[in-house]
């Protein structure tokens, strides 16, 4: 079963509201300078604010905020985010693997931006539903 | 330098404990867009079953990230930070996190290896309350480029 896909629009004030909020001031977050410096296109998202906007997606389709197991993903590919008002979309889709007999879902989720693929093997395992 | 893998198995001393507030959950939860209730109202998150509001499932992170230091800054084990890349990051929840928790991290090193000329680290950090109750295993790889 593919459950609904989520649209998350990134601009960098998000990227500057997650450093604060996540203690994460990694500069590659923030400054152009340094980014490109260490070889990327430009400033990119923290892999671990690309993993919580799916990790939301995932405690909504689960219908409740306390519901993940289990969570884990690889990141593969950065999320450049460009310098402007719209900054750039992921788009989050997941399909049900199975359900277990003690009441898990075992989801497989894809997450990408500009239709490439930014995670890999991103799993959850949520409660079904009370 | 390849990272010696010797380093397998060691485990480090218990971090200092972190009080997870509830206005860092408010601030967290705020920050990647999480609107639900229980994030943000403490009776929403009550009547969930939970003492206080309830942290996103990325929250841990915010602990753990500090608390890895004890192993990325070892300088038996020399990791060269400018050349490390986050490659995974998994949680196992016994529970959601939530406000008035008071953490202590646990890190061990499940794996060391060197491959293609990259080194490949991989941590796991139990967060448990002081009280020694599990709240969440958190799983870390990390890459350390080779020099190219």
């Amino acid at each position: 079963m593919e459950l609904p896909a989520k649209t998350f629009q990134v601009t960098r004030a998000d990227l500057i509201r997650y450093a604060g909020a996540s203690g994460d001031f990694n500069p590659i977050h923030w400054s152009d300078r340094v980014a490109t410096k260490v070889g990327l296109p430009g400033v990119i998202a923290h892999g671990m604010f690309t993993m919580a906007l799916v990790g939301r997606a995932v405690a909504e389709w689960a219908g409740a905020p306390d519901a993940v197991v289990e969570y884990g993903v690889r990141f593969t590919r950065p999320v450049v985010v460009p310098d402007d008002d719209q900054g750039t979309e992921i788009e989050v889709t997941a399909k049900v693997r199975d359900v277990t007999e003690d009441g898990l879902t075992r989801l497989d989720v894809t997450a990408t931006c500009l239709g490439e693929k930014v995670l890999a093997q991103a799993r959850a395992v949520i409660r079904t539903a009370r | 330098m390849p990272l010696d893998p010797s380093f397998v198995g060691r485990t480090y001393p218990p971090t200092a404990p972190y009080q997870v507030g509830r206005e860092k959950i408010r601030e967290f939860a705020s920050a990647i867009g999480a609107t639900d209730a229980a994030h943000h109202d403490p009776e929403a998150a009550q009547a969930l079953g939970h003492p206080d509001v309830v942290a996103p499932p990325t929250f841990p992170v915010i602990v753990t990230m500090a608390a890895s230091r004890q192993i990325i800054e070892d300088p038996a084990l020399g990791v060269d930070y400018s050349r490390l890349v986050h490659g995974d990051q998994r949680f196992a929840y016994t529970r959601p996190v939530v406000a008035g928790d008071e953490l202590v991290c646990t890190n061990t090193i499940e794996d060391v290896s060197t491959r293609g000329g990259h080194g490949f680290l991989t941590t796991r950090t139990d967060v448990s309350t002081v009280a020694g109750e599990p709240v969440v295993a958190v799983w870390a790889r990390y890459v350390i480029r080779g020099e190219a």
